[in-house]
Formats: C-alpha cells, sequence, structure tokens
C-alpha cells in the first residue's frame, strides 16, 4: 500500500469556473451584437472585427514572445474579447490601418504595458477607442447610415449620429422638438437602425447579450443597473426641467454607446471594483458623467469617457468600499432567566 | 415547507457526492496495534499517565489534561503500552503516541457496553461536565476543542441556545448523517444532557436538506423532548461553520474574534453529542468514533465505527482496498480536509472521514493572473475579500492585513474553489494570519 501521494493544502477540489471560460462567455455574449452590425453594416463589419480580433491576438502573441520574453497566454481568451469590443467600438468604414492602430495601442499600450491581464487600470478596448478618436477624429465621426443586405454589401453613405446631430443642432439653435422627427424612431433606435459604432447600435442585441452575462454569472447587476438607472434619473430630471433643450430620457438609453458600455465595457473585471457597493457607485458615476459630457461636454458622446475616468478611481473605490463584513450584526441576546 | 433557512454572506455549493449515505454503520475489527497521540485536542497536549510496558484495560486513562485547555486520552485497547514514539498522525504533524500492541478484550471498570438507551436525567450541570471531562471528549466536527470547556459559560456571558450541529456540509462525509439515523435517540438524550450542563430551555438541531431522512427521524423523535427544535436548512458551503450555522437558524452574528457564547449560543456537533451521551450515561470514554472512507475510485464507500489510533490503512482495506488511481489520501473532506503523508497514521479523535481522491484530482492546476473578477470576495462566508488578503500576505503587508481582518478567516476554501485563475487563495491566507497571530501574541 505504498504510493506516490499528493500533500498540498485545502480545498482539494475546484469548482468549474476559469479564466477561458469566462472570456469565452464574454464572446458567446457579444454575438447577438455581431449579427446584427454584419446585418446593417455588411462586409465591411466583418472585415473590421476580423482585422481587430487578429490584430490582438498577433500583438498580444508577439509581445510576449518577443518583448516580455514571458509565457504565452493568448489562449486565456482576454485578448480576444479586447479584439471584438474595439471592433465593436468603431465605425465600420474604419481603414484598415487605423483598426491596426486601435489594436496596438489596445495590446501594447492600455495592456501589456501594465503588465498585462489583471494587471491594466484602464480598459483596453476604450482606451483604443478614444486613442483612434483624438487621432483619426474625422475617420471616427464618419458613420454608415445602416442599411438591410444585401443593397450595401460594399458601400454604404454616411450621416451623423442622433448624439451628434441633436448636438449640431442645438448649436445651431434648435430645440429638441423641432429635431426630433428627423431622428430614428425608438423602435429603430432599439433595433440599431441608427448611425454609430458597428456594436453599440442595436440596444436589442446588446442587453440579449447582456442577460447571457448575468444568466452565466460573469458579470452582476450592479454595474449596468446603476449606469441605466443614473442616466434615466438624471437625463430625466433634465428633461422635466427643459424639453426644448433637453433630450427625453429613453433617447439617452437608447443612443450612443451607453448600452454597450453598460454591459460589456464598464463591466470588465479587470477595470471594475470589487464589492457591490463600489460597483454602484462606479455605475452612478459612469452614469452622470456620461450625461454631464453628453449636454454639456464638446464632444456629443460621452460614455467611453466617463467609463474611463471611472476606471481610473477604481483603486480608490476599492479602498473606500468593503464588503460588508460578518459579526457587525450581533442580534439581541434576550436573557432567559 | 417554506423558504429554507441558510447564512446570508457567501458561499458555494459543490457536488455533493455522499456515496456512503445509504451505507449502514459497520464496527470495524481492532487492529493488532494503535498508536494513539497524546494531543489530540486543541490547546495544551496531554500528560501521559503510564509507562512503556504497561498493561492498560480497554476505557483506561492513559494521558490526563494538563491545563484548562487540554483533554483526556484513554487507551482504546486492552493491551500493552509498548512504546512512546514520535509518529505523524493524521494533523500532519509529529507528535508523541503511545503504541499499544492489543492483547485480549478487558475493560476497565463500569463501563456499559450495551445497547440500552438509558434516559435518566436527574444530575446536576456539573456532574455532567466533570463526566465529560473525565471522557475526553472534544470537539468531533474536526476542531477537537475540549468539550467540557465549551460547557463551562464564562462569567458574565449567558447561554441561551444550545445548537447542535448537524450539518454535515463538507461533500462527501457521511458520518453525522448516519450517526442521526442510527442513534437517534441517543443523540436526543445527549441534547437533554447538554442542555442540562449548560442551563438552557432551548436546542435547535440544523440539518441541511439534502438529507431528508435524518430530517424527518429526528424531527419525530424530538416530540418526544420538551424544547429541543429540528430545522431544515438549504444546502450550502460552509454551513457547518459555527458562526455560518448560528447566523442560518437565529440571523444572529457572533462578532469578529469573540466566541458563539457572545450571542448566547454553544454548538455541538452530533458526533460529540452521541459521545456526550456515552460519557454520562454508559461512563464510556471517548476511545472510538465514526469515521466515513469514501472516494470516487473506492470500491465499497462506507461508515466505520473504529477504535481511536486505528491506521487508516485498515479502513482503506475494509473499504476494498487503496484504488490503483489513487492520487490522494485526505483526513477529512475535500474543502478542509488535510492530506495524509502515507496511509500508516492514526485516525484520531478529528477524523471524520477518509476520501481518497484520484490521480486527476490530486495535482493543483497551474495559476493564472488574477482577473478582478470578484467572484472570491462574492463567495466568502465572512465578508473578507481574499485576493486582497492573499496579495498582502504575498507581499508581508501583514500590519495591513491585520486590518483587513485576515483574522477572521475560517480557511472554509470557498475562495480558492471559486477563484476561476486557479490561485492559491487560501495558502496565502494561512499564511497570512500564521504572521497576524505572531505579531498579535508578541503585542499581548
Amino acid at each position: 500500500m505504498n504510493k506516490m501521494l499528493t500533500v498540498s493544502g485545502s480545498p482539494h477540489i475546484h469548482g468549474d469556473e476559469s479564466t477561458k471560460k469566462i472570456m469565452l462567455g464574454v464572446v458567446y455574449a457579444m454575438i447577438p451584437a455581431m449579427l446584427v452590425s454584419i446585418y446593417f453594416f455588411g462586409l465591411n463589419a466583418v472585415r473590421v472585427l476580423l482585422l481587430s480580433a487578429l490584430a490582438c491576438l498577433l500583438f498580444e502573441w508577439a509581445i510576449q514572445k518577443y518583448i516580455l520574453k514571458g509565457p504565452l497566454t493568448i489562449k486565456d481568451g482576454s485578448a480576444l474579447v479586447t479584439g471584438v469590443l474595439l471592433a465593436f467600438n468603431v465605425p465600420s468604414n474604419l481603414p484598415s490601418w487605423m483598426v491596426i492602430i486601435g489594436a496596438l495601442v489596445a495590446i501594447g499600450i492600455a495592456k501589456m504595458s501594465f503588465g498585462g491581464l489583471g494587471k491594466n487600470v484602464f480598459n483596453p478596448a476604450l482606451v483604443a477607442r478614444v486613442f483612434l478618436l483624438i487621432s483619426f477624429p474625422v475617420a471616427m465621426t464618419t458613420w454608415p447610415i445602416p442599411k438591410v443586405l444585401p443593397a450595401n454589401l460594399a458601400d454604404t453613405i454616411t450621416g451623423a449620429t442622433p448624439l451628434g446631430y441633436i448636438k449640431e443642432g442645438l448649436r445651431a439653435g434648435h430645440t429638441i422638438p423641432q429635431m426630433m422627427p428627423h431622428l430614428p424612431t425608438y423602435m429603430q433606435e432599439l433595433m440599431g437602425q441608427m448611425g454609430g459604432s458597428m456594436g453599440e447600435v442595436s440596444a436589442i442585441a446588446i442587453i440579449l447579450g447582456g442577460a447571457f452575462l448575468l444568466w452565466k454569472k460573469i458579470i452582476t447587476w450592479e454595474i449596468p443597473v446603476s449606469i441605466l438607472v443614473t442616466v434615466f434619473l438624471f437625463s430625466g430630471l433634465l428633461w422635466f426641467i427643459n424639453p426644448m433643450r433637453y433630450a427625453d430620457p429613453f433617447f439617452q438609453l437608447l443612443t450612443g454607446g451607453l448600452m454597450l458600455g453598460a454591459f460589456f465595457m464598464a463591466t470588465d473585471m479587470v477595470t471594475s471594483p470589487m464589492t457591490r457597493n463600489g460597483k454602484l457607485i462606479f455605475g452612478f458615476g459612469i452614469g452622470l458623467l456620461t450625461i454631464l459630457i453628453r449636454v454639456w461636454g464638446a464632444y456629443p458622446e460621452g460614455v467611453s469617457f466617463a467609463i474611463l475616468l471611472m476606471n481610473a478611481v477604481v483603486p480608490l473605490i476599492n479602498r473606500g468600499f468593503k464588503p460588508r463584513r460578518f459579526g457587525k450584526k450581533p442580534g439581541v441576546v434576550t436573557v432567559s432567566k | 415547507m417554506g423558504i429554507l433557512k441558510t447564512f446570508v454572506l457567501g458561499g458555494v455549493h459543490p457536488e455533493e457526492n455522499k456515496l456512503s449515505a445509504g451505507v449502514a454503520i459497520q464496527e470495524l475489527a481492532v487492529p493488532e496495534q494503535v498508536a494513539v497521540p497524546f494531543g489530540q485536542n486543541l490547546g495544551a497536549p496531554s500528560k501521559p499517565v503510564v509507562k512503556r510496558g504497561e498493561k492498560v484495560k480497554a476505557g483506561q486513562l492513559i494521558a490526563e489534561a494538563s491545563s484548562f485547555i487540554s483533554a483526556n486520552v484513554h487507551s482504546p485497547v486492552s493491551g500493552t503500552i509498548f512504546k512512546i514514539d514520535n509518529v505523524v498522525d493524521a494533523s500532519g504533524y509529529r507528535r508523541p503516541c503511545f503504541i499499544i500492541k492489543v492483547e485480549g478484550n478487558d475493560w476497565d471498570e463500569g463501563i456499559d457496553l450495551t445497547e440500552k438507551l438509558i434516559t435518566k436525567e436527574d444530575y446536576t450541570p456539573q456532574e455532567i461536565i466533570e463526566k465529560v471531562k473525565k471522557a475526553g471528549i472534544v470537539g468531533m466536527g474536526g476542531a477537537t476543542f475540549p468539550t467540557h470547556v465549551k460547557l463551562m459559560v464564562p462569567p458574565g456571558k449567558t447561554a441561551e441556545y444550545l445548537i447542535i450541529n448537524g450539518v454535515e456540509c463538507e461533500p462527501y462525509l457521511t458520518s453525522d448523517h448516519r450517526l442521526m439515523l442510527e442513534k437517534g435517540d441517543e443523540i436526543l438524550v445527549g441534547i437533554r444532557l447538554l442542555m442540562i450542563a449548560l442551563g438552557v430551555e432551548k436546542a435547535m438541531i440544523g440539518i441541511e436538506n439534502n438529507k431528508p431522512d435524518a430530517l424527518k427521524h429526528l424531527t419525530t423523535l424530538a416530540e418526544k423532548y420538551k424544547g429541543i427544535s429540528v430545522h431544515a436548512l438549504k444546502v450550502k458551503y460552509p454551513q457547518g461553520g459555527e458562526k455560518q450555522l448560528i447566523k442560518a437558524l437565529l440571523n444572529r452574528e457572533v462578532p469578529s474574534g469573540k466566541l458563539p457564547v457572545e450571542v448566547g449560543c454553544v454548538v455541538q456537533n452530533v458526533g460529540t453529542v452521541f459521545a456526550v451521551y456515552e460519557a454520562v450515561q454508559k461512563n464510556k470514554p471517548l476511545i472510538d468514533r465514526v469515521v466515513t472512507v469514501t472516494g470516487k475510485g473506492v470500491k465499497a464507500p462506507s461508515n466505520f465505527k473504529v477504535r481511536i489510533g486505528t491506521p487508516v490503512k485498515d479502513l482503506i482495506e475494509a473499504a476494498g482496498g487503496l484504488p490503483e488511481s489513487t492520487g490522494k489520501i485526505l483526513n477529512g473532506g475535500p474543502m478542509m480536509g488535510k492530506a495524509l503523508l502515507n496511509p500508516d497514521v492514526p485516525i484520531v479523535k478529528g477524523s471524520s472521514g477518509i476520501l481518497i481522491l484520484e490521480n486527476k484530482m490530486a495535482s493543483r492546476p497551474t495559476e493564472n493572473p488574477c482577473i478582478r473578477c470578484s467572484k472570491c470576495t462574492n463567495v466568502c462566508p465572512m465578508g473578507l475579500e481574499p485576493y486582497l488578503l492573499s496579495r498582502l500576505a504575498r507581499t508581508s503587508h501583514f500590519a495591513e492585513a491585520e486590518k483587513e481582518k485576515v483574522m477572521d478567516c475560517i480557511e472554509c476554501g470557498s475562495c480558492q474553489y471559486t477563484c476561476p485563475a486557479d490561485i492559491p487563495l487560501l495558502d496565502y491566507l494561512r499564511l497570512g494570519k500564521a504572521k497576524v497571530g505572531e505579531i498579535i501574541r508578541k503585542r499581548n
């Protein structure tokens, strides 16, 4: 009965969670939005998706192999997630070389220079989006109008996003009710028939993916719900005060990158807080900043900036918001004799 | 049945794998030789009172409690003290041990070995505590804290409830389950005795809902006794932890660093209760216990009643032998059990099960970077942040680890069980606890 036995500390069993499983889960959750982007933007969407994903994987592999000379982790799926998210965050007609630059910024600067998976402070895909937006403002805001296959297999005409349209309109002295008839209906916005980055247009596809993430317990409800509720209440308040100047809360919820941000970008595990209360504050901050930027900022869209700004305060939130420790609620001891 | 009670913070639900739940307790033959460590209890090791070469009877005192938190040790067999030697026991530590060669079947005087149920209750609390102390009873759920110490409520504190732990939340283990089914009457008498010792009017038995037969059996039996209630709990690990069980049953939280009596509770495991019954009604010291032998590769997963000091390999042999695929042998369950160095170590008072894990389950996967998913924080039943504590311990920031309540960790392993990056979180938490414990001892 003498065998070589393994001796190690408890626990001796492990649940079925793994990094790879989580990352692949996120990829699965992005399938509805991917399909919608291909449906609306045609082969260009396929080009950007493939290019972005492959470039992210390639850069991660190359940096780990030739610069860091450490272990290779492209199999964990995190670079693939970044790649697809980056594609979601750019217009489908973005030139290929810009997509590749975006991938390099996301993986090289935002992820690897911080130490790789788990160490980055900012969401890599968003860093790349903002980098591209600042570097190539025209290309990054030239939005193809979504049409339906097969009419747009190659070319698309371009237009403004609803948020961009009202920003310009307000500057030109128009009121919100004057502009509303020229904008997509709520139903069109819900389905994704509006200008925007390729993965952000369809709220319904994103909510579907978000529901999958919640079901699989890859994300928890706190961040998306607090973002959406804050945006709804804050923009609702402004709209209530002056409906001529401020767009209604449903418009704010359905346009721009809000849904994508709330379910896929802000919920990135690495760059969001660790406790329930911390997550609620984080989401509240994102919602607040989003509307502040959209309404008073120079840019029509504020979700990316809002998330990146809140990413920066995550370490502080983690220090300030601790989980409820056991033993804080002793209960009353009734003396029975 | 309405909504089942459970604790609120954290918890996990590993595969239950209660392979031996349907197998009745069998008495294992007395081995030729036993090894009985002196220090089987938490606290100070006991002091030997017999010498090498001396003849001993089964049930005879061989080492006595050396201080307040210490427990007597009795010979589990009749025979000769062959030698006193240092032996690695199931705890993994080398401890002084009596090696006893078994001869005949002589029992110490006054021990009632019949199966007859004795329900006598006219004892004073002191008499019961004295008998428990004499019998060398320790917490048999695994913590091995001397039971008589738990029965002496510190001055200024009041015990209101006796909580009986029949949770058995560790996967695979079934010894408490079988005991509740087969020794239900004795357990209820034991509970009455403990209620008298503590001077409490109410006792609550907590049993997880995956043992409906035990729940039903004890509920029926409890009707005959005043003040004892049986409660079904939702299956969730680590509900067998004292603090979690009190929370589940009474919604009271034992404050950080305090004992259950702080919230009016004293918790005893069903195995301990049975030992108390035997000690008080039968004058029988703690010299045997029920041990589950189980594992997916084991031919006949079983529950054995064995003498303390029996080599683990005898139990494994009786359960069909050590499978070819064995990679790890545990004393205890898969979540909190200790890996054994070899199968020759003796069974001790705190051994509730021997779990044999196959090769493929024996080694740990490679550690990946933390992706800050916060799952460890979500499952921690004490509301701690294992990702943070492990990092603080890894980088020797022990003062900060103390502030972050590392000492509250109950080492249940839920964090490491859940971690998608396979980080050995509990290893680092144990390191943190050890170092912070040292700092606290130096300060005081």
